[in-house]
């Protein structure tokens, strides 16, 4: 009886031990997020000011560095462009793979391949566009925002469509089937029973896509480059938070170095109210 | 609606048919959705196609082979051996793994099975949070904070076991390491996320059982928990190795940008993903140049696509021997 009672003290002990090592793991987990967070406030929220959201780069080496408008607004322009085309392409491929190609080989093959697309590093993305668009000067121009928006939206598109997937088939077949039983045509079963009941859900979706997209630096690189001015023509080159920042990091200038710590509390801000309002988009949700 | 209201006065159709307009937008409506699904196909191919045949100039100048095992990137003099990238792009991501890994597993571990019920929710948003923080940030994080922070603590873990291989030596302060450790970061909340899901289909009674039996918590863990989905944990870790393979920009920013592969994990280093981003401006007039990085983008773009394909294969498996019918290989997270 003894070595029983010694053998439960024992896996008493190791089950103690790995408890607290699971927990000390999450702990340790966290640690990163927290320490990002801390030195984003710390040096980041020194750097803002009016003037930091007001003003353009000036691109001067020594003296004022001017601020990140340019960025934040070529962020926005790009991605509204990029989710504007994604989003709908997105959800109708979605819909085509939930409504009609359950089965079937080719809905199983465009599956797969957006599944691969899901997989492909966004410099892959940023690379093809520059060597479709860009070097040949596509609409007269070699790097333009609308280019960078192809980019983003490539990116954006496997996640919509992912996402939408999912939602739609949380849509009850009983649903579809009565309203086919009242007679309305498949197409008017999916515009307005199928999409209203599935939409809180596929907004979160697709706005978790959009945030993704916002903090993308790859694919802006070499389509829509970097500038200093603001600019609302997608033909040019346009300015973006993420680039801006990639381009910050590397001076040996402090001011510059405190810009890039600014415009990454900035741009992290931008995309935790994109999240926080498609998750309560997903709270008007019926479905499970 | 369009059926019931074109009654046809003189009886050549019922009331119940639909128009002939009506019966036309259905096949329409499948058409155009067909048609853009289709559009998703045309896209790959062309995506495919189109990067195989721009990096014809550098597998014919170079050789495929000899563009994957030659030791020696040299673009100024037209010798394009990606064998130092593609190495430290295995190493980088090694790193993410045999760190970012475990504790994945041990947070999803704690999440589902130990942690007190009303701490879940908040402990699943705060992992979820780490995949909201863009890439470029933990560049910019990694550059002014964990190189120079961490410099001190690699230095003496090199001093104190160069006995290891690939340990010791002086170590720079951007290295594979410091890349690996932010590619870690990176990708615990997806490898976590999944990890979640398929350890939530382990069935209760599987659990309950091996309680019964006297194991303990941990036990319970071992034994009942981490059999069954050792499957999909695999997978989850291998779709962060995905993620790992083709991260761009964090890595540029910490790895060092040295075309000369390392000696030890403490050295200089460079990735395909990181050779392409720097590279990409200087390479647009020169054909030859500009093949080789869409040969390296190429390559990644394969590497993925393999890890991603087996990693989604154990995933879709250990969820179909979980519940009968496969759930979406990839969760709704923050980043997904």
């Amino acid at each position: 009886m003894s070595s029983l009672t010694f053998d439960s003290r024992r896996r008493r002990a190791t089950d103690r031990v790995m408890r607290g090592l699971l927990l000390a793991a999450t702990g340790l987990a966290l640690v990163p997020l927290v320490l990002v967070i801390w030195f984003l406030l710390q040096k980041g929220l020194g750097a803002w000011s009016w003037e930091f959201f007001t003003t353009d780069p000036t691109g001067n080496f020594l003296g004022d560095q001017g601020g990140v408008k340019s960025a934040i607004l070529g962020t926005i322009e790009m991605v509204a462009l990029a989710a504007a085309v994604a989003i709908p392409f997105g959800w109708a491929v979605a819909l085509y793979l939930v409504e009609y190609g359950r089965r079937g080989r080719f809905g199983a093959a465009v599956r797969y391949f957006v599944d691969v697309m899901t997989g492909v590093p966004s410099i892959v993305f940023g690379l093809f566009v520059y060597i479709t668009l860009v070097v040949s000067g596509w609409g007269g121009s070699s790097f333009a925002g609308w280019k960078g928006s192809v980019a983003l939206a490539l990116l954006m598109l496997p996640v919509v469509t992912r996402s939408a997937e999912v939602v739609l088939q949380l849509v009850p077949d009983a649903l579809r089937e009565a309203a086919m039983a009242l007679g309305t045509p498949r197409w008017r079963v999916i515009l307005k029973v199928v999409l209203p009941t599935a939409l809180p859900g596929l907004i979160t979706g697709s706005l978790l896509a959009v945030a993704r997209a916002a903090g993308e630096t790859a694919p802006l690189l070499f389509t829509a480059t970097l500038v200093q001015g603001t600019t609302f023509d997608l033909g040019q080159r346009m300015n973006s938070l993420p680039v801006q920042i990639f381009n910050d990091v590397s001076s040996p200038n402090d001011d510059i170095v405190q810009r890039a710590w600014g415009a990454a509390l900035a741009l992290v801000t931008l995309i935790l109210l994109t999240t926080l309002v498609a998750r309560l988009a997903s709270r008007r949700s019926r479905l499970s | 609606m369009a059926a019931t209201a074109t009654t046809d006065a003189r009886g050549d159709r019922s009331i119940l048919e639909r128009s002939p307009s009506a019966r036309r937008a259905d096949p329409l409506f499948r058409g155009v959705l067909t048609a853009l699904a289709g559009l998703v196909l045309a896209l790959i191919a062309f995506f495919f196609i189109f990067l195989l045949r721009k990096a014809e100039p550098a597998f014919s100048h170079q050789g495929v082979v000899s563009f994957l095992t030659t030791n020696d990137w040299n673009p100024s003099k037209d010798i394009f051996g990606a064998w130092p990238l593609v190495a430290g792009t295995l190493i980088t991501a090694v790193i993410a793994l045999g760190i970012g890994v475990p504790i994945a597993v041990a947070t999803a571990l704690y999440v589902t099975e130990l942690c007190p019920r009303r701490a879940r929710g908040p402990l699943v948003v705060l992992v979820e949070l780490l995949a909201a923080v863009p890439s470029v940030v933990y560049g910019l994080w990694g550059v002014f904070i964990l190189i120079p922070k961490l410099k001190p603590a690699e230095q003496w873990f090199a001093d104190t076991f160069d006995f290891l291989p690939l340990v010791g030596g002086t170590v720079a302060g951007p290295n594979y390491f410091i890349a690996g450790l932010i590619l870690a970061i990176m990708i615990l909340p997806i490898v976590s996320a999944i990890s979640r899901e398929v350890i939530a289909t382990v069935p209760a009674d599987l659990k309950e059982a091996s309680l019964a039996l006297g194991a303990t918590r941990w036990e319970m863990l071992r034994m009942a928990v981490l059999p069954y989905s050792r499957a999909g944990i695999t997978g989850a870790a291998m779709l962060g190795l995905g993620r790992a393979i083709g991260e761009t920009i964090a890595v540029t920013l910490v790895i060092g940008n040295s075309p000369v592969l390392g000696h030890t994990i403490f050295d200089q280093g460079y990735t395909l993903a990181a050779v392409i981003a720097n590279e990409f401006g200087e390479a647009a007039s020169d054909k030859l140049h500009a093949g080789a990085l869409i040969a390296a983008g190429l390559v990644l773009f394969l590497l993925t696509l393999l890890v991603n394909a087996v990693a989604r294969w154990l995933v879709h498996r250990a969820e179909v021997k979980a519940v009968g019918t496969p759930a979406p290989a990839e969760p709704v997270t923050v980043a997904a």
